[in-house]
Formats: C-alpha cells, structure tokens, sequence
C-alpha cells in the first residue's frame, strides 16, 4: 500500500524499524485516509462487521478450547460450556448472538451499498469482495451453527447438503462426499468444525482486500459524487474513529441485551433436543438472517426441463451470485439514489420485498404463504435483471452538486 | 530468469521449453497432491463397510410399519394391508413425477413388503406415516412436514417439490422373516 505522506518518526528506534518494516507509515495512512466529511451513520456499518468478525474470532476461539466436535460428545460439550465451565455460558451468547449481530450489520451495510451505488466505478472490486464476504459468512454461520449437534443443528446440515444432490448426475456422489459417508454423520460434524475455525481467518484475508481496493478508490459518500479537492475531506482519525466508537458503543448495547436478557431469542428450542437422525422436528426453520434465501428454494417451481428441487437451488444461490453483475446491470453513472427518484422508489420496494420474503420463509409453503413467496421471489429478479437495467436507460436523474464542499445546487435554471 | 535471455526472433528457445515443461509438472504435481486430499474427503472404508444391516420382521403385523437404521439412515419397513396394494397398483398409470409401477417398488411374490429409504428426495427430511398418528398425505402413504411432499402407498412421489420416488434399497429375504437391507438378492433366492 503505496502511501505518498513521508513519516518523520522522532526517536531512532522508529527510524530503525520503518526502514526495515514501513508499519509507522501504515499506521499513518490509516490515521490520515482522507474521508468524505459528509458521511452519514448508514457508513458506519462496516467497522461495525468488522468488528463484530473480531470479536467472533475471539470467542469463537475460546470456545473451540472447550467444545467436542464428536455426535457422542458435542451436544453435551456444549452444554458442560453452559452449565460448567466459568463464564462459558457468556462466551456461547455472545457468540451465538453475535452471529446474528454480524448480519444486521453486514445487511444494513449491503443495502447502504445497493441505495448510494457502491458497487459502481470505480467501486466494482470493493463491492464484489464484500459480496465475497457474504458468502463466506453464510457458510462459516451454517457451519457453526451444525456444531451444537441439536435436532436444528442436524437438520440444518442434512437440508442444506442435501442441496447438492440437485446438480444432475453427479449430485449423491457428491452429497456422499460431502457428507464423507451415506448420511449427516461424524465425519460431517468433524469437517464442519474443521471448516468453521478455517473461514473466518480467511473472511479476514478477503477484509484485507476489500479495505486495501477500497483506500485505493477512496470511500463513497451519501452525494454519490468524486472527491474534488482536499477540501471536501476530513482524516479517518480522530473524526472517524470517534464516530464509529460511538455506534460500536449503540451497537455493543444491543449485542449485550441480547446476551443478557434474551439470549435464546432469535434461536429455536428444537436445539436444545440432541440430534436424532430419525425425526425431523415438525417445523423445521432456518436462522433468520436465511429466510429469505429459504423463501426463494422453496417457492421455485418447475422451470420448464428443470425440476422444482434443482430450480430452488439454482434461484436461491442466484439471487446472491446475480449481485457480482450489480455493477453492469445498473448502468447509471449516478450513483446516488438521492437524485434518481425512479431507482429510489425501485430500492424501498426491493428492501419491503426482502422483509417479506423473510416473512414467507418462516412460514409453511403452503395456501397464501406460497403464493406470495412466489411473487415475492419473481420481484427479486425482476428488480436486479429488468428493473434496474431500465431504470438506468430511462431515468432522469435529479441535477447534482458540484461538489461535497458546496452541496447547494445550482436554480434549477442553471442546469435545464 | 532476470538475465537478458535471448527469445530468439519471436521463436522459441530451449529454455522456454524448459520453463513450460517444468511448470506443466509443476501443475500435475500440485494436482496430484490435491487428489488425497480430496479423496480423503469420501466415505472411509470403515463407513462403507458398516453398510448391511439385518432386521426381523416376522413380529410385523399387517398394516404396522417399523424403523429401522440403515448407513445412518432411516429405512421404513411396511406391512402393506391388501387396500394398500391395490390403491398402488389401480394408479400404476397416474400421471407423477417419477413415474415406476407399482410390481417394481417390492421384490416378486411380497408385494405386501414395502422396504424404502425413509429420506425425502428433495432435502433429506423424515417423512411421516411410519406411526398411526400421523398424518400421511394426500395418498394415504407418507407426507414430508418440511417442504410439503406427498408420497403414495407404494412411495412414489405425487405431489410437492420432491423430484424421486423414496428409493428402494438393495435388500434381499434371508428366510420369510429376516432381511438383509444392503445386500442384493441372491440369483436362485427370491
């Protein structure tokens, strides 16, 4: 990382070292990274997620010390974590309700994306890492989600591997691989833990980059416009740095109340029940930061050749992997949904459209429910690969400012 | 490879060659270490070699059904009563997904023995209709609570979202009253 600010470290010591390792003009670029002074909070979420990955890595190791990745002893290990092992109970809360933490805060942060054109030039390496990141996290939170060995946990893991075995042909080899055996078994409990401890290390590896291409192309801001002159921006530290201390403290709050007061909240009591691989809980539900995706597998019907079980999968992990075109599909040089009413109007219909697909995913496919997951999940695609694409072509965009130092547009008159 | 070696006048050189052919090994190498690594990923021989198991069905009634584990799955055992079979049989011809008559799904000569892998096609939940209680669908066989599939007297997938019959495995009658689930039958048995 090139920096052009030349470090006068004082004492010698520091001469000494930067000559050998330049980590005082690291330390500065990050100190002095010249932000857009009008950020709002919505761009506070990304310290926030990263963070919050921190304090996952942490507790997360901790609680590795403790835990037993065998089906004979990992259900009761976590609950020897729980009963026995001093504050284990605090450390598992944490942790379990940091996961849900880390994507309320990784959402907001996407959706702050999808309204102020993040992902547009020269912005597309930032947005497809963080798309990158989201995946990886869907993986590592299923993953550790399986290792309670509760009935959720099992049938978590024999629902979503058994998705594999919708690829034509190949599919029950490769669920049998997956599985390393003819079922949801101990070689699958032992891989998933294995795996789970490797994919935050390398969520990290991909944050490096994500951050590294984001302080190349400096950050966006809520104008959607370039940085013009030095004018226009503040140094992350101290302005930053305070602000995102106070919503880390917001955020931190709310992580604890959780924690404190209703731990269990947003998990499902069928997992305090051991695995038993010859009952499926009567309601089986994801985590809520999956229903969504859930609501897209299950409302997918027969498309055409392809059968309704390989059409979910295939929508339900396109509607992630269709957000890597985001930056063709939108073709707007306006990034800023402030000044593009139709796409503004577009945007709260796709964040309404998410919530109730998260609604019908935790809802029976069944009668009402089904319908409207279909026409949610039809809206889903329509927004990202017809909307957008003519909203771009056909909009007229609102006039912009000059520049972040001198927000106040032109009359109207000036520009028309 | 910083030294101004000659690439010839857009030929190429030996140490070109060199350069490929050292790394096209370099990448069957690499490729060949990643292959245990992966294969290490497979059933292990202990896992498939735990994979027959016997079951006693002689204290099965007619109409009862059990089950029993097989491979770390579920295997429904039927005693199908006459209605049973006949519903199956009369809708041999009924249009479904996954369509297969019903002389096919039980061995000849035991049409009353239903034997299937008791694991939905679509995502891998336990079916229910294996205990009286439970609620069995649309035909009267079995239903999955999870995604809404309905499975007939012989199965055989009608309604919902899975794509397959519940498969019959391998298995074949030792005596009247013992079968071995995971081994085929035997040529002059059966």
């Amino acid at each position: 990382m090139a920096s052009p600010m030349q470090p006068a470290p004082q004492p010698r010591w520091m001469r000494w070292v930067e000559q050998r390792l330049p980590i005082f003009s690291f330390a500065q670029h990050f100190s002095e990274y010249p932000t857009p002074k009008n950020l709002n909070y919505f761009w506070n979420f990304g310290s926030l997620a990263g963070i919050t990955l921190v304090i996952m890595i942490v507790t997360g190791i901790v609680l590795a010390m403790h835990y037993t990745p065998h089906v004979d002893h990992a259900f009761d290990s976590v609950e020897r974590i729980m009963r026995d092992v001093n504050h284990g109970w605090l450390l598992r809360y944490m942790h379990s309700n940091g996961a849900a933490m880390f994507f309320i805060a990784v959402f907001i942060h996407l959706f702050r994306g999808l309204y102020y054109g993040s992902y547009k030039a020269p912005r597309e390496i930032v947005w497809w890492m963080g798309v990158t990141i989201l995946l990886l996290m869907m993986a590592t939170a299923f993953m550790g989600y399986v290792l309670p060995w509760g009935q959720m946990s099992y049938w978590a893991a024999k629902v979503i591997t058994n998705l594999f075995s919708a690829i034509p042909l190949v599919g029950e080899d490769i669920t049998n691989w997956l599985w390393g055996g003819f079922a949801v078994d101990n070689p699958t409990l032992n891989r998933f833990f294995s795996l789970h401890y490797l994919l935050p290390f390398v969520i990290v590896g991909v944050v490096v980059v994500h951050i590294w291409s984001l302080h190349t192309v400096k950050s966006g801001n809520p104008l959607g416009i370039d940085i013009k002159s030095p004018k226009d921006t503040i140094p992350f530290h101290p302005y930053y740095t305070v602000k995102d201390t106070f919503t880390l403290g917001v955020f931190l709050i709310i992580w604890a109340a959780f924690v404190f007061f209703a731990p269990n909240y947003m998990g499902h009591p069928d997992n305090y029940i051991p695995a038993d691989p010859l009952v499926t809980p009567p309601h089986i539900v994801p985590e809520w930061y999956f229903l969504p995706f859930y609501a897209i597998l299950r409302a997918t019907p027969d498309i055409f050749f392809i059968n309704a079980k390989l059409a979910g999968v295939i929508a339900m992990f396109g509607s992630i992997l269709l957000l890597f075109f985001l930056p063709w599909l939108d073709s707007s040089k306006v990034r800023s949904a402030n000044y593009r009413p139709a796409y503004r109007v577009a945007f709260w219909l796709l964040v309404v459209d998410c919530i109730v697909l998260g609604f019908c995913g935790a809802n029976p496919p069944e009668g009402a429910w089904l319908v409207i997951s279909r026409i949610a999940t039809a809206w889903y695609f329509f927004h990202f690969l017809i909307l957008v694409p003519i909203i771009a072509r056909t909009e007229t965009p609102k006039p912009l400012p000059f520049s972040i130092s001198e927000p106040a547009v032109k009359p109207a008159a000036a520009r028309a | 490879m910083a030294e101004a070696e000659a690439h010839g006048h857009g030929g190429e050189t030996r140490r070109d060659f060199i350069l490929l052919l050292g790394n096209a090994i370099a990448v069957v190498g690499a490729a060949a270490f990643t292959w245990p690594l992966i294969d290490s990923l497979a059933p292990a021989a202990d896992t498939k070699a735990a994979s027959t198991t016997e079951v006693d069905i002689g204290p099965i009634k007619e109409g009862q059904a059990v089950t029993v584990k097989w491979r770390g799955s579920p295997v429904f055992i039927r005693y199908r009563t006459k209605d049973e079979i006949a519903r199956a049989v009369k809708d041999d011809k009924a249009s479904m997904p996954d369509p297969q008559p019903d002389g096919e799904r039980h061995h000849e000569g035991k049409a009353q023995w239903l034997i299937m892998v008791g694991v939905c096609t679509h995502l891998g939940c336990i079916p229910l209709g294996q205990n009286t209680g439970d609620k069995k669908g649309d035909y009267g066989g079995w239903f999955c609570p999870c995604h809404g599939s309905h499975y007939d007297t012989a199965g055989r997938i009608r309604k919902g979202p899975a794509p397959k019959n519940l498969p019959v495995p391998d298995h074949r009658f030792v005596t009247d009253t013992r079968i071995v689930v995971g081994e085929k039958p035997k040529k002059a048995a059966a």
